[in-house]
C-alpha cells in the first residue's frame, strides 16, 4: 500500500504541475513543431516522398519521451539534490523504487499530451499520410518501448546520483548524439546494421523502427532494421533488463553516495 | 563618472563576465572531456543532415543543395551559443547561484558582463564550427577551397553577425528578467525560429510565401546569406538572388544597427520594471 501510495504521490505533482501553468503545453508542443517543420522542409527541398515527412513527425513527436527521460528522470535526483529535497526522499519511510516509478508514471503521463500535440499537429500542419497495418501492434510496440525507456531512465537516474553539474553536462551532452544514432529524423538503418544494433541499446531506436514498419511497410521495406516481432522481443527483454538494473543500481549507488558524502553536497 | 572610468568598468566588467562564463561552462570536468562534449554536439547535430540527406539521395552528395544545408546549419552553432550564452545567465544568476542582485549592487556594467558571459560560449561554438566544416571538407568533401573563399567578406560579415546576435541575446536576458516561468522556451523558442525562419538548412524558397515574408526580415537570413557567398561563392537563396552581395551586408548592418538600439532600450526599461516590481532576486525554484 505505502509503495502505491508513493507512486501516486510522487507522479502526482507532474500531473498537476501541467494544470498549473498552461503556458507551458503550448510551448512544448510548439518548441519541438518548429524543428520538425525545419527538417520536414529540408526532406521537401531535396525531394523525399511524403513518407518521409511521416518519419520525422513521429521522429519528433517521439523525441519528447528522450527528453523526459533525460530531464525529468535521470537528472531528477541530481535536481532533487540541488534544491534540496533529496535528504527527504532518504529519510521518507519508503521504497525508492517506488519514488522513481511515480517520476516515470507522471512523466509519461505528461509526456504523452506532449507528444500527442507534436503528432497532431505534425500531421494537421503537414498532411502526414499515416494507414497503421496493424493498430493493436502498433500500440504494442509504443507501450513495449515506454516500459523500456523508462526502465532505462529509471537505471539513469541511480547513476546520476553520484555527479554534480556533470549530471547537467552530460544529460545535455546525450540529446543530438542519441538523436542521431537513434534515427529520430531518418530510418536508423542508414547508419548501418552494427551502429543501429549498439544503438538499441536506446529502446526508442527499436521502437520508432517497428512503428515506422508499421505504418510504411512498402517505404520500409529496404530500410528497415530488424523485423518488427524481433524488435517486440529485444524491447521486452530491455525493459525487464532496465527495471531490474534499475533495482540494483539505485541501492549500489545510494550507498556509494552515503558513503562519499555527496549525497547532501549542492553546487558541485 | 567620466567616460574613462565608465569604459574602464565595461572592459572590466566584460574580462571577468568572459572569465566567469568560461569557469562555469568548462571546470566541471577536464578538459579531454570537455573537448569532447563541446564537438561531439555540433557534429551530431550537422551527420543528423548528412544522413537524412544520404538516405533520400541514396549516397550523392553532388547536389547543391547539400553544402548550403551543411554550411548553414555549422553557422547556426552560433546562434543557440551566442542567444543561450548571454540569456541563459539572467536564470543562472538570478535562480541558481543567486548573485544577480549582487551583480547590481557592485561596480559593474551589466550589459558588458552579460556579453562577457556569453564569449565562453561564443569561444565554444567557434571551435565547435570549425571543427564541423573541416568535418565536411576533409571527410564528405565539401568543396570550398580556401583561394576561392572571400575572406574579407566572411570576416566583416561574421562580426556583424555575431554583434547582432550578442544585441538579441541581450533583448531576450530583458526579457528573462521579467519572466518566471518561461525563461528556458524564450531563447530556445527563438533559435528554434530562427532556424526555421532564416534559411538555414533549406532555402526560404521552400517556406510559404508568408514565412519567406518573415524570414526576409530576419538579420540572421541576411548573415547567413553573406557567410555562404563568402564560402560558397552562392548564397543559394532564390528569394535572395536579385540583391547584391553589398546590398545584404547593407541590409545585414542596418538591422544589426536597430537591433542594438532596440535591445538597449528594451533592456534598460526592462531593468527598471524588474527592479520596481523586486525580480531581480526572484526565486522561482527553477
Amino acid at each position: 500500500m505505502t509503495f502505491l501510495r508513493t507512486v501516486w504521490g510522487r507522479a502526482y505533482p507532474r500531473v498537476v504541475g501541467m494544470q498549473r501553468e498552461k503556458s507551458w503545453m503550448l510551448f512544448d508542443v510548439f518548441l519541438p513543431l518548429l524543428q520538425v517543420a525545419a527538417y520536414v522542409y529540408i526532406y521537401r527541398a531535396i525531394g523525399a516522398p511524403p513518407e518521409f515527412t511521416g518519419f520525422v513527425v513521429l521522429g519528433g513527436a517521439m523525441t519528447a519521451y528522450w527528453m523526459n527521460i533525460l530531464w525529468n528522470m535521470a537528472s531528477q535526483l541530481y535536481w532533487e539534490k540541488e534544491t534540496g529535497n533529496l535528504e527527504l526522499y532518504i529519510i521518507a519511510p519508503t521504497s525508492r523504487m517506488a519514488i522513481l516509478l511515480g517520476m516515470a508514471v507522471g512523466g509519461i503521463f505528461a509526456t504523452t499530451i506532449r507528444a500527442v500535440g507534436v503528432l497532431g499537429a505534425g500531421i494537421l500542419v503537414f498532411r502526414v499520410p499515416m494507414a497503421p497495418t496493424s493498430v493493436p501492434a502498433l500500440i504494442g510496440v509504443f507501450l513495449f518501448t515506454l516500459v523500456a525507456l523508462y526502465g532505462l531512465g529509471m537505471l539513469m537516474a541511480s547513476l546520476f546520483l553520484l555527479w554534480g553539474r556533470q549530471a547537467w553536462h552530460i544529460a545535455n551532452l546525450f540529446q543530438e548524439p542519441v538523436f542521431l544514432v537513434s534515427g529520430f529524423y531518418f530510418p536508423v538503418r542508414a547508419l548501418g546494421f552494427l551502429v543501429a544494433l549498439g544503438a538499441s541499446i536506446v529502446p526508442i531506436t527499436l521502437g520508432l523502427d517497428a512503428m515506422r514498419q508499421l505504418l510504411y511497410p512498402q517505404m520500409m521495406e529496404g530500410l528497415r532494421f530488424l523485423p518488427v516481432g524481433v524488435e517486440l522481443g529485444a524491447l521486452a527483454v530491455l525493459g525487464a533488463v532496465f527495471l531490474f538494473s534499475a533495482h540494483r543500481a539505485l541501492r549500489f549507488f545510494e550507498n556509494l553516495a552515503r558513503r562519499e558524502g555527496r549525497l547532501t553536497l549542492r553546487g558541485q | 563618472m567620466t567616460a574613462r572610468v565608465r569604459g574602464g568598468e565595461s572592459w572590466r566588467s566584460l574580462r571577468v563576465g568572459a572569465w566567469l562564463g568560461w569557469q562555469i561552462e568548462s571546470n566541471w570536468t577536464d578538459l579531454f572531456l570537455f573537448a569532447v562534449y563541446s564537438v561531439v554536439k555540433p557534429v551530431a547535430g550537422a551527420l543528423i543532415l548528412v544522413f537524412m540527406y544520404l538516405v533520400v539521395a541514396r549516397g550523392g552528395l553532388e547536389n547543391p543543395l547539400f553544402p548550403y544545408i551543411f554550411v548553414g546549419n555549422a553557422f547556426y552553432i552560433y546562434v543557440g551559443a551566442v542567444l543561450m550564452g548571454i540569456s541563459w545567465v539572467v536564470i543562472d544568476d538570478r535562480e541558481h547561484y543567486g548573485m544577480l542582485k549582487y551583480m547590481y549592487a557592485a561596480p559593474l556594467n551589466i550589459y558588458t558582463y552579460l556579453i562577457g558571459r556569453g564569449v565562453a560560449q561564443t569561444a565554444i561554438a567557434t571551435v565547435a564550427t570549425t571543427i564541423t566544416l573541416l568535418f565536411g571538407v576533409g571527410v564528405l568533401g565539401i568543396h570550398i577551397p580556401p583561394g576561392r573563399v572571400d575572406w574579407g567578406l566572411l570576416a566583416g560579415t561574421f562580426v556583424l553577425g555575431l554583434a547582432a546576435l550578442a544585441f538579441l541575446g541581450l533583448l531576450l536576458g530583458g526579457a528573462t528578467l521579467l519572466t518566471a516561468r518561461h525563461n528556458y522556451f524564450i531563447g530556445q523558442g527563438v533559435a528554434g525560429a530562427l532556424y526555421l525562419l532564416s534559411g538555414v538548412v533549406f532555402p526560404l524558397d521552400v517556406l510559404p510565401r508568408g514565412l519567406q515574408w518573415v524570414g526576409k526580415g530576419l538579420p540572421v537570413t541576411y548573415w547567413l546569406e553573406a557567410l555562404r557567398r563568402a564560402v560558397l561563392g552562392d548564397g543559394g537563396n532564390e528569394a535572395l538572388r536579385s540583391l547584391s552581395t553589398g546590398t545584404v551586408v547593407l541590409v545585414l548592418a542596418l538591422s544589426t544597427g536597430v537591433l542594438a538600439v532596440a535591445s538597449i532600450v528594451f533592456f534598460r526599461w526592462a531593468e527598471r520594471v524588474a527592479h520596481r516590481r523586486g525580480l531581480l532576486d526572484m526565486q522561482t525554484m527553477h
